[in-house]
């Protein structure tokens, strides 16, 4: 008998946190990455808190995002080098829910970190405390939409040879809506109004993506698989 | 050219009139066979014939430019989930995670397909003669263990047709002798297999037989 959703979603999760642990050390890439990105700006522009302060909400974004395109590499690919991608397209389940499941892991490992560890580099750059919810809710939502978007990519063009640049030119211009909410909210909570617009977009994007993401993932792979 | 083996009502499996090109190489040409229950199905053919490519194409994995693969009756693009419930396929690669260990690979890959119980796994494992590995990590395994695992994969998955691309590689004499006894089941029981090979196996039984592509 075939297992349901819900235990499909286990197995799914199970494994990619399984395969993590294993080797921890490309998992924490990214995060070493952005908080080097945003330490390099302080040097190279200035360590006057006041500057600092108005380009904060940018800085932190626009390396929360290449962040998660750099952690996109990992998420399809060896799956599909060592065939187990083929697999998964025959095993009669709906492949969307396992890419689904696949995806949501990976949040959980390149994204949830940069959205812990935004706050404490905010910080740095002299962001108030006032402004850590907001910065980590846009996060959250934000890096949420990032990683649905980048695995449609990814699904693309990982059947395509050395397609990493390929798949920062595809998804990066996608990516911009995202980028101007999320540093937009964090931007108009610095200066003590209210953040909920952007937020509120950026949590309906969020619900768009995952609804509608997985089947755009489903068929990526598809054609990647069958070529 | 049209390379007929058999045709009948009571096939499970049917594909005529099957054409392939890959960019300007027109591939398959119009390869028609039927395979019913307890049949073992050998392509074989000289290296770059298209073995594998009619493999994956009656798998599902390539898309069919022109002819039609019918499973019991039905063409492939209308029950396309109930013909891979009943698929299990062997590649050339072994779709194991080498980070992981044999038991923890296998359990993931037939437990998507089917609730599975420890026990039968060992059993199999087992029968395969791999128990010692079951808890190694794939990565420090052997050529020949990690398809003896890939093999594990497919009896566990009790599917009832079976498409393997060179099942064989990298097993030694003992290893061939045991797969051969694991297909000579699977077809008693009422299994198919479509097999492409250098090696023929299982040969001079009556529901073997080999589907010449050039």
């Amino acid at each position: 008998m075939q297992p349901g959703l819900l235990k499909l979603v286990r197995l799914v999760a199970q494994r990619d946190l399984r395969l993590a642990i294993r080797h921890w050390d490309q998992v924490i890439q990214p995060l070493v990455f952005f908080v080097i990105v945003t330490t390099l700006f302080p040097l190279a522009i200035s360590p006057s808190l006041d500057e600092l302060r108005r380009i904060a909400p940018g800085v932190v974004w626009v390396a929360a995002m290449l962040a998660s395109l750099l952690a996109l590499e990992s998420l399809f690919r060896p799956d599909v080098e060592d065939g187990t991608m083929e697999q998964w397209t025959l095993s009669g389940q709906p492949l969307s829910v396992m890419l689904l499941a696949k995806t949501a892991t990976h949040w959980l490992l390149a994204g949830l970190p940069l959205v812990v560890m935004a706050p404490i580099v905010g910080t740095a750059l002299g962001m108030p405390r006032s402004v850590w919810p907001v910065l980590a809710g846009s996060l959250a939502l934000g890096t949420a939409c990032l990683s649905i978007l980048g695995g449609i990519g990814a699904a693309l063009t990982v059947g395509v040879r050395r397609g990493s640049v390929l798949l920062a030119l595809l998804v990066l211009p996608l990516e911009m809506p995202v980028l101007i909410f999320g540093a937009r909210a964090v931007d108009l909570a610095m200066h003590g109004e209210a953040a909920l617009g952007p937020l509120n977009l950026l949590a309906a994007l969020a619900l768009l993506f995952v609804s509608l993401g997985p089947f755009a993932m489903a068929a990526a792979m598809r054609i990647s698989v069958e070529s | 050219m049209s390379t007929t083996v058999a045709d009948s009502n009571t096939a499970r499996l049917e594909i005529r009139d099957l054409h392939l090109w890959r960019g300007e190489r027109h591939l398959l040409r119009g390869v028609s066979f039927a395979l019913r229950r307890g049949e073992l199905l050998q392509v074989v053919g000289p290296n770059g014939v298209g073995k594998t490519s009619l493999l994956r194409c009656v798998a599902g994995l390539l898309p069919v430019e022109s002819g039609e693969i019918e499973w019991e009756g039905a063409p492939l693009r209308s029950c396309r989930d109930t013909y891979h419930q009943a698929l299990a396929y062997l590649a050339h690669m072994n779709a194991l995670k080498p980070d992981l260990t044999a038991l923890e690979n296998l359990r993931f890959s037939v437990g998507v397909r089917r609730e599975i119980v420890l026990p039968s796994l060992q059993a199999v494992l087992e029968q395969l003669q791999i128990a010692q590995c079951a808890d190694l990590p794939v990565r420090s395994l052997s050529a020949g263990q990690k398809r003896r695992v890939s093999i594990a994969r497919i009896l566990l998955t009790q599917a009832r047709l079976w498409i393997l691309d060179e099942p064989i590689t990298n097993l030694d004499a003992a290893g061939i002798a045991l797969f051969e006894r694991c297909m000579a089941n699977h077809l008693r029981e009422g299994g198919m297999i479509l097999t492409a090979a250098h090696q023929l196996l299982l040969q001079g039984q009556p529901n073997v037989r080999t589907l010449e592509l050039h």
